[in-house]
């Protein structure tokens, strides 16, 4: 990869004010979708259990892999209390879901101000419930994390459980669909890399292992938590833009192969084929978002390497990209990237962020499921922020399934007329 | 603390959203943080908002707790109020706010905005839910609105029917219809038109698209409509206190709760009675006429409605509603009756008593899954939630209460209320069900593999699969092979197939015709 270039990019809009965004609880939607013999319990009120069924949409489940420790006012009242009623209510769970193999015991607002040592209660239910499974803690509040973040927290709590071992693997890090990652560890095993894992695993117990020999690959950008921690336990970070897109993708697996001392030649051989195959697939979903203008507000943290990916392989305009916070550092080759002038704004004002929206009169903006409808009825075609993160959207095969989410609203706007 | 892996309400402060939301010129600064801005999309993607829901939320940080949030508070209501100059404006708190204890609405009464009324909203998120916030916060918004006007200690009652002595028609207020509210939109229009034909005018509908300045003119009316108990009682009762305005008590869903609302409405306002809405010597009134409810759940289709069984679950107003129709109406038999709204869990366990039942009092829908798998009902009446469990245990369901999902809220008009309700109520619970002659074949040969799944697709996979008959050496006798000439050839094969099934259970070496009948009878009902 070559070095990051200075990208001339006009200074971040800092802003502050009301965010319309989503808790790091939101993650869990996901995250127990990845790891379906893993429970997640959040601590926390009735505001949280429903923002996580109204975030889902869940009602299908006759039991999801999910649920709230609801808060009463008893447990306010003492926390010696709350200590209790948290380990009546996990064995009465733990009883009736004997299947649950690791649990984790998930922080929200209320928990964190009134102070609820979750670690500690984690460590005490370990001795009560050792060998059946095992419980872990992390905070997905509204009040430390964003949306995505809350993934971030989970893998964190993974970590010290990681085996650990000096072998030379390959470590693709952040949740990705099952079949995308079946897909791309054949490609990496196809590009001569043997061992290949992923946190998180897909059985919470089989968790891969970390040490010196360790090529860290992020999949996801919101993750700066997670790369440290493993950092710390002796991996190396991949640098590279994120598998995005066709060119995304394609400079991470490369990336990824040069970190493991694939030769350029055999890398070449195996992506310049699909890297054809993609551009080939992209060009009709080009011809819709061309020149179209684009405005991100900020939700998932995809924003930025999105933003790469539309305007450089789609040939969107860029109005603004907004990020709920900007880890330069692993943005930097995603920064490097984005078109000269690119406005980039970290977190929000959502009231003064929309006069702009309304100033700007963007084809296309991506928001939250709150702003969707409300930008709609004003004429402008809107993406969901939250689909990026349900959507099978990593690899050169899925670039444009990505696009496609972009073109649909567009040319739905187009197809439809009236009277 | 208590294990909730699915909630039917939410917590109080999305209750007060949903009054703020529903009216005009009204803002809520909520001290909540950023997670809490998830319940915007309740309104804009369940309810197809085409705007964003007028709540301002200061979406504190960690880093702001060491700090000074109570100015974060300040500078978010001053920000609201500039910006969105609302003619009344909310001040509360969520779960997490409640817990640092900024008091935004004492905040907000010290600021000085002159004559801007500000409503302090006190909702207990842990141990409160979403209707009772809607409640008390209607409550308190037209209690405050309605200050300067309050008669003194002493004032005689206003005489409900002095709008003859006026010289005008009477007129009334529909209170309860909100947001998020079961099929509010289009009761509202219903039951303006009903009352309309009986001369009665609607003075103020609250909160359903009402200003502040509306709610100051409640008073006017000559009583008022409760029409959602869970949102209004507190207010109508305040008002009954207060200002003497008679209220009324039933709620008009289905025909016979429609005349008995007709005719409670008549008598508080002290107007005659219609001919049309008294009972003729058969104890049949004309006006159920209005609806074609009473003559399809009398006609002859119908007999296979017959004491079918039905379980019901929702919010307390729309269950015993369904109830009463359900036993009444359509001839079901009600054998099992519950809600979630604590609030109103005298009310249904009367009403499940009525019927000899004890009334399921619960929001925990897994209790209530097993409730009804229990009872085993042919039908579920339920919510949202209620339509997934009975997909599961492969019974027929039809929704009729909140929590709202966007299937709620139909493009075209579909009142719960009145006579057009009653409407919508015959045709969304008896679709589900199989249909007369139907369903009669069904039941001969629901047995039968291919038949039950290709006429039972509505419900989906859960749908119970039964093996079919295996082939055998089973010989029929000339009349049994004859009267199985006489059955329609497009059914003739699953007929053989059930009569074997039957005759090889029963240890028959030969079918003859009585074995056939006996087969009909076993596999009929």
């Amino acid at each position: 990869m070559a070095t990051t270039v200075a990208p001339e990019l006009p200074p971040t809009l800092r802003e502050s004010g009301q965010r319309e965004v989503f808790c790091g609880l939101t993650s869990i939607v996901w995250l127990h979708r990845r790891m379906p013999d893993a429970f997640f319990l959040v601590v926390g009120s009735r505001t949280c259990a429903h923002l996580i069924q109204s975030a889902a949409g869940v009602m299908i489940f006759a039991e999801p892999r999910f649920g709230t420790a609801i808060l009463g006012e008893r447990d306010l009242a003492g926390l010696a209390d709350a200590n209790d009623e948290l380990d009546r209510l996990v064995a009465q769970l733990l009883e009736r879901r004997p299947e649950i193999r690791t649990l984790f015991l998930v922080g929200s607002c209320p928990s964190e101000v009134i102070k609820l040592d979750l670690a500690k209660a984690a460590e005490r239910l370990n001795r009560q419930h050792g060998g059946q499974v095992r419980v872990l803690n992390y905070s997905g509040s509204g009040i430390e994390t964003t949306f995505t973040q809350g993934e971030d927290g989970a893998l964190q709590a993974l970590i010290p459980l990681m085996p650990r071992s000096e072998e030379l693997q390959l470590l693709i890090v952040g949740t990705l669909a099952d079949a995308v990652e079946d897909r791309l560890v054949a490609l990496f095993q196809k590009l001569g890399i043997e061992r290949v894992a992923s946190l998180p695993p897909r059985r919470s117990t089989e968790l891969p292992s970390v040490g010196p020999g360790t090529q860290l690959l992020l999949a996801q950008p919101f993750l700066s938590g997670t790369a440290r921690a493993l950092i710390n336990r002796g991996a190396e970070l991949i640098r590279a833009p994120y598998p995005f897109g066709v060119e995304g993708s394609q400079a991470w697996m490369a990336a990824a192969a040069a970190a493991c001392g694939i030769a350029p030649q055999a890398v070449a051989e195996v992506l310049d084929p699909l890297v054809e195959r993609g551009r080939r697939a992209l060009a009709p979903l080009r011809e819709t978002l061309a020149g179209q203008r684009l405005f991100l507000l900020p939700d998932s943290q995809l924003e930025i390497p999105l933003a790469r990916f539309l305007s450089r392989e789609c040939g969107m305009e860029l109005v603004e990209v907004g990020t709920p916070y900007l880890d330069r550092q692993l943005m930097a080759e995603e920064l490097a990237l984005l078109p000269p002038g690119t406005q980039i704004s970290e977190g929000q004002h959502v009231d003064n962020q929309l006069a702009r929206v309304h100033a700007a009169r963007p084809d296309l903006v991506v928001c939250g499921l709150g702003l969707a409808n409300p930008l709609e009825a004003e004429g402008m075609a809107t993406k969901w922020s939250i689909e990026l993160v349900f959507s099978p959207i990593h690899g050169i095969d899925q670039a444009a399934d990505l696009a496609e989410l972009f073109a649909r609203p567009l040319r739905r706007r187009a197809a439809l007329s009236f009277a | 603390m208590e294990l909730t892996l699915w909630t039917y309400e939410g917590p109080p402060h999305v209750g007060a959203m949903r009054i703020a939301a529903s009216m005009e010129g009204v803002h809520y600064v909520l001290h909540a943080p950023q997670g809490d801005t998830y319940a915007d999309l309740l309104f804009t993607m369940i309810e197809r908002r085409d705007r964003r829901p007028p709540v301002t939320y200061t979406t504190f940080q960690a880093r702001d707790l060491g700090g000074d949030t109570a100015e974060l508070v300040k500078r978010s209501i001053t920000d609201a109020v500039e910006r969105f100059a609302p003619e009344a404006l909310l001040v509360g708190e969520s779960c997490t706010a409640e817990l640092i204890q900024d008091q935004p609405g004492a905040l907000a009464a010290g600021m000085g905005f002159g004559d801007l009324p500000i409503v302090n909203l006190e909702l207990p998120a842990y141990s409160k839910k979403e209707n009772w916030g809607a409640a008390e916060t209607l409550y308190q918004l037209v209690r405050s609105l309605l200050k300067p006007q309050l008669p003194p200690p002493g004032t005689p009652k206003p005489d409900p029917s002095r709008w003859r002595a006026e010289g005008r028609r009477p007129r009334v207020n529909l209170l309860g219809p909100s947001l998020l509210g079961f099929r509010c939109r289009d009761d509202v229009r219903e039951i303006t038109q009903l009352l309309a034909s009986y001369g009665i005018d609607v003075a103020v509908v609250a909160p359903l698209g009402a200003r502040p300045a509306d709610l100051r003119r409640i008073p006017s009316a000559d009583a008022n409509v409760n029409l959602y108990p869970e949102v209004a009682a507190t207010l109508c009762s305040w008002l009954e206190r207060q200002f003497g305005m008679p209220c009324t008590a039933t709620v008009p869903i289905g025909i016979g709760a429609t005349v008995a609302f007709l005719r409670e409405l008549h008598g508080l306002l002290g107007l005659e009675l219609p001919a049309e809405l008294v009972a003729a010597a058969d104890g049949v009134c004309a006006a159920e006429r209005r609806s074609r409810l009473p003559w399809y759940s009398r006609s002859v289709d119908s007999t296979y409605l017959t004491g079918k069984r039905v379980f019901i679950f929702g919010d307390a107003t729309h269950a015993m509603a369904a109830a009463r129709i359900a036993s009444r109406e359509l001839g079901f038999q009600v054998v099992g009756l519950g809600s979630y709204s604590r609030e109103l869990a005298r009310e249904v366990r009367a009403a499940a008593q009525e019927l000899g039942l004890e009334a399921l009092i619960s929001d925990d829908y897994l209790a209530v899954e097993a409730a009804i798998a229990e009872a085993a009902p042919e039908l579920v009446l339920g919510t949202q939630m209620e339509r997934h469990s009975a997909k599961r245990l492969g019974i027929p369901c039809a929704v009729i209460s909140t929590p709202l999902h966007v299937q709620d809220v139909p493009a075209r008009t579909a009142p719960q209320m009145g006579w057009e309700g009653a409407n919508v109520i015959f045709d969304s619970w008896v679709h589900p069900l199989m249909m007369g002659l139907e369903e009669h074949l069904i039941g001969m040969f629901r047995h039968d593999f291919e038949f039950v799944d290709g006429h039972r697709s509505h419900l989906g996979d859960g749908a119970p699969t039964q093996t079919s008959a295996q082939p055998a050496e089973l010989a029929w006798s000339r009349d049994g092979e004859a009267e199985l000439a006489k059955i329609p050839f497009f059914v003739r094969g699953k007929v053989r197939r059930n009569t074997e099934a039957f005759a090889r259970e029963r240890g028959l070496a030969v079918i003859d015709s009585e074995a056939l009948y006996d087969a009909k009878a076993h596999f009929s009902r």
